[in-house]
């Protein structure tokens, strides 16, 4: 059985498909990460799956339960870390995971048990009877992932659980997660724009945009689906260049980008020579070239046409983002 | 047995945050007490009241009473949207328990506040020379907690529907005010226009006023059955309309 499946689930607002006929899967025990950049249809995709937005058509089954149908199965066997902080700041930790605990059935004498061991884990045991008001956004984030856990969920969602914190506290976050998987096989769908994080991080990736999945894979072979390494050039982006370095078999793709020609070639170290000759013999000045083999932001570009980075609102996703914030049926 | 426990944490929820906030009940409490001790007591020697044996301060205090209730539990409700906004919304949206449950216990937690507010002010009337019939108080902590269950859930009706908190003026000063007004906390109903009296026939508040005016004051023109009959048919609908609505939230 799968942890995850979804079948052509479609959620549209009005005139906008914020998720396009999504069809994935995922494993038990895997950590699968959704990969995209702001407004993409992640947090939507998410809060289908959590059952806590409908899908206008398409189904999806999370531990085996329809979303649809048994939302409160789906319910008790979910962890969630939304993106925006969920957590009342004017009760004290102990409080807000009583609650938590309370509403999801853990008998009481059992509760407080729980409570010490999801602390622990967080490295917050210290800070339990602290009103949350007195917390860091980084501490409330670790509260948040120990809340999500409290229950022994068999599925963990996290919603951007790194977003605006701090590197020590994200490197901090990455770990507790990898312990997660490997002491009690939970299954972990992220989201997240940080691609060095999904690329450490996730067994599998998929990249999202414009509410479609892109591409699909492990790290490995989404960066191997390029073709090689990549060498950029710095040259304003010349047409002739270009031109000519496509005549040339060994260049796989080539794409141009705020000045810099991106090239993907396979054994780039060995090219560059040859580049350099090509350039001059067309008298084009070279600012300069660097080589790198690839990363997920390459693949992103590759698949997109744009960087990750770059995408920030236009119109259309400030109204997506407008939307998550305040969506109604 | 689950939704038990739901309802149990979120009037406990309401209930330590209440207790948290000594500043915002001292806050809120201070308009109340103006105006009984300056209003009140201004008006005391110039106001007769018709019909009422009592003085003019002894004839507000109960409708001062529903103002707190009324302001107390509607302010409750309608800080649904806070929630909704810093997210902790979201945490009781998707638990596994019922909706109604969270309104149930949201409404509960929030009378329960109102009414311990307005045990204060009915100390403080006290405290300025009102003298209150003890005879049916257990009756009218009742009728207290039933008012403010109604007025909560509407609260988190008009939550429910409302985007941010900037539509709060318009429903305080057109829904609120208006129904504080019309209920006959401040002036005696049978003696004004007729215009304002058929009005304030629609107004739950002024079932609550005449209630509370005969268990506390010994006096009323609206029979008590029939105040209280329409005071739990308001609750149940508002109760009703809250569930649905609140049910609908989708994130």
């Amino acid at each position: 059985m799968s942890a995850i499946e979804t079948a052509k689930i479609t959620k549209r607002f009005n005139s906008l498909t914020a998720v396009d006929n999504v069809t994935l899967n995922v494993k038990q025990g895997e950590i699968f990460g959704l990969l995209g950049p702001n407004g993409a249809g992640k947090t939507t995709l998410i809060s289908m799956l959590v059952t806590m937005r409908r899908p206008n058509s398409g189904s999806a089954t999370v531990n085996g339960f329809d979303i649809s149908k048994q939302p409160d199965d789906v319910r008790k066997s979910i962890g969630i870390v939304f993106q925006d902080p969920s957590v009342d700041d004017e009760l004290t930790a102990y409080e807000n995971l009583d609650l938590h605990a309370a509403m999801y059935g853990i008998p009481s004498n059992e509760r407080k048990e729980r409570i010490t061991e999801v602390m622990k884990m967080v490295e917050l045991e210290s800070r339990l009877n602290d009103l949350l008001k007195t917390y860091s956004g980084g501490m409330r984030r670790r509260l948040e992932i120990a809340r999500g856990l409290l229950h022994s969920p068999k599925v963990l969602f996290l919603d951007e659980p790194t977003l605006g914190l701090d590197p020590q506290t994200r490197k901090h976050i990455w770990e507790y997660v990898g312990k997660l998987r490997k002491e009690k096989g939970v299954t972990v769908l992220l989201t997240t724009h940080y691609m060095d994080e999904a690329d450490s991080l996730c067994d599998r990736i998929a990249i999202i945009d414009h509410g479609k999945i892109i591409a699909l894979g492990t790290a490995e072979e989404l960066k191997n689906s390029l073709g090689g390494d990549t060498i950029v050039i710095e040259t304003g982006c010349s047409k002739k260049l270009e031109a000519a370095l496509k005549k040339m078999k060994w260049v796989k793709n080539s794409a141009c980008h705020n000045g810099k020609l991106t090239l993907e070639v396979e054994n780039g170290e060995k090219k560059i020579p040859e580049l350099v000759s090509i350039a001059e013999k067309n008298k084009l000045e070279i600012k300069s070239v660097s080589l790198r083999k690839p990363s997920l932001d390459d693949v992103f570009l590759s698949y997109t046409g744009r960087t990750i980075r770059e995408e920030n609102a236009t119109a259309k996703d400030s109204m997506r983002i407008r939307r998550k914030a305040w969506g109604r049926k | 047995m689950r939704e038990l426990t739901a309802i149990y944490f979120m009037w406990k929820r309401e209930m330590i945050r209440f207790f948290r906030s000594k500043s915002r009940i001292i806050g809120s409490l201070g308009m109340p007490f103006f105006m009984l001790a300056i209003l009140g007591t201004g008006l005391n020697s110039v106001m007769h009241v018709p019909g009422m044996e009592g003085n003019y301060l002894g004839f507000i205090t109960p409708g001062i009473l529903s103002m707190v209730l009324l302001f107390a539990s509607i302010f409750s409700g309608v800080i649904v949207i806070v929630d909704r906004q810093f997210g902790f919304l979201k945490e009781t949206l998707v638990a596994p328990v019922k909706r109604t449950s969270l309104v149930i216990g949201k409404a509960l937690g929030g009378a329960t506040a109102a009414v311990l507010q307005g045990v204060i002010i009915l100390g403080i009337a006290m405290l300025l020379g009102v003298s209150i019939s003890f005879a049916n108080i257990l009756l009218a902590l009742l009728v207290m907690l039933l008012i403010s269950f109604g007025f909560v859930a509407l609260g988190i009706a008009i939550a429910s529907v409302m985007e941010d908190m900037h539509g709060f003026q318009l429903i305080s000063n057109f829904v609120i005010m208006p129904m504080f007004f019309l209920s006959g906390a401040l002036f005696p109903l049978d003696t004004a226009p007729d215009v304002i009296r058929y009005i304030s026939y629609v107004d739950p508040l002024t079932y609550a006023v005449e209630a509370l005016r005969f268990l506390l004051m010994g006096t009323s023109v609206t029979p008590i059955a029939t105040s209280i009959g329409v005071l739990a048919a308001f609750s149940v609908i508002c109760t009703v309309v809250a569930a649905y609505l609140f049910g609908r939230i989708e994130s």
